[in-house]
């Protein structure tokens, strides 16, 4: 396990650093993650051997959210001020977000064949 | 360290009380959750905020310095979504797949949360940096904090936002697609992790492993989709 988790960390490491160093705005860990999954279809052992320990950590995603969430103590003055129309904003956007994404996915993978899983 | 008074300040100040109440907060609102028969409205995000926040405001403690505590948690964000590379190669098959229709989704998708949020929020008198805050909410939280600070947002209340983002996400999309009888795993978990990150990822790794997988791709294309994006939507609007 901490073999793995100093992997998942050498490419959070190349990630950020290459972000930094060529100023991507793209973050660190969204570059490791795409340098990893290149590294998994070279060496798809790797994946076998890394998948109890990246599964333990997905399953507990949400705790991480956590203390960013408790931010939101530290901006009772903007939601006090703003608060309805930002939870408008948030409630709103993001149905129609997931309502425009899953009706394109559908109308995409029936026009391309794709439909129907497996 | 008889004096009460002394045994607090000696806590408050080292990261080990914080740390623990949110790693107890989570236990307890994650049994919350499950006593609830993980009903969409009682998220586990929210209700340990909620649990924290109270604590916080009955101690009287700042937000700064409880993240001194809270932060080796919130570290973790950055090897989860590395992590998120494994999940997308066992689904490696299913991802050649469906290139096309991802493609499309979350170009879609990625412009239409970026566009309404900052619509609907103009329409009711949000202006300035409170407004600029919301451009990239639907991204995974790194990346949002990078983007909001690039287009003269709050970093800290982007961060906030996004994770009330990622909790909307989570509480609306099953019973929404469920009442619209969708049944395509892989169209609901990308949706979902499109425009709500992690949070929704979590969620959908709990209804289904499918819709998790994809909802994690959803997610991390669209963290890099809106780095691009949000910049120039907001460069061409204000």
């Amino acid at each position: 396990m901490i073999r793995n988790i100093a992997i998942l960390l050498v490419f959070q490491l190349g990630g950020e650093m290459l972000a930094r160093g060529a100023a991507l705005s793209v973050p660190g860990p969204v570059i490791g993650l795409g340098a990893l999954f290149v590294t998994l279809l070279v060496v798809p052992g790797l994946a076998e051997r890394m998948r109890d320990t990246a599964n333990g950590l997905l399953a507990h995603l949400s705790l991480l959210f956590v203390p960013a969430g408790v931010g939101v103590t530290a901006h009772l003055a903007t939601f006090a001020e703003a608060g309805l129309a930002l939870a408008a904003a948030l409630v709103g956007s993001t149905v129609l977000a997931i309502l425009a994404g899953v009706g394109a996915f559908l109308l995409t993978a029936r026009l391309t064949g794709a439909d129907g899983d497996e | 360290m008889n004096d009460p008074f002394q045994l607090w300040s000696y806590l408050a100040q080292e990261p080990l009380l914080w740390l623990t109440v949110t790693l107890a907060a989570y236990v307890i609102a994650d049994r919350i959750a499950a006593a609830l028969d993980e009903h969409p409205i009682a998220n586990p995000v929210l209700i340990a905020i909620l649990i924290i926040a109270a604590v916080l405001g009955l101690s009287g403690t700042p937000y700064a310095t409880y993240f001194e505590g809270a932060q080796f948690v919130h570290f973790m964000l950055g090897p989860a979504t590395v992590a998120l590379a494994v999940p997308l190669h066992a689904n490696l098959g299913r991802v050649k797949r469906t290139l096309a229709p991802m493609a499309v989704a979350l170009l879609v998708g990625s412009l239409t949360a970026i566009l309404s949020a900052l619509g609907i929020a103009y329409a009711l008198g949000v202006r300035g940096e409170t407004l600029l805050s919301l451009a990239p909410k639907s991204a995974t939280a790194p990346v949002a904090l990078g983007v909001s600070e690039a287009v003269g947002g709050e970093p800290s209340l982007t961060a906030v936002l996004v994770i009330l983002t990622g909790i909307t996400g989570a509480i609306v999309a099953t019973p929404m697609l469920n009442a619209l009888r969708i049944e395509d795993w892989r169209a609901r978990g990308f949706a979902v992790g499109l425009a709500a990150h992690g949070i929704g990822t979590a969620h959908a790794f709990r209804v289904n492993s499918t819709a998790g997988a994809f909802s994690g791709i959803g997610m991390g294309l669209n963290a890099i989709l809106t780095a691009i994006l949000a910049p120039l939507v907001v460069t061409l609007l204000f």
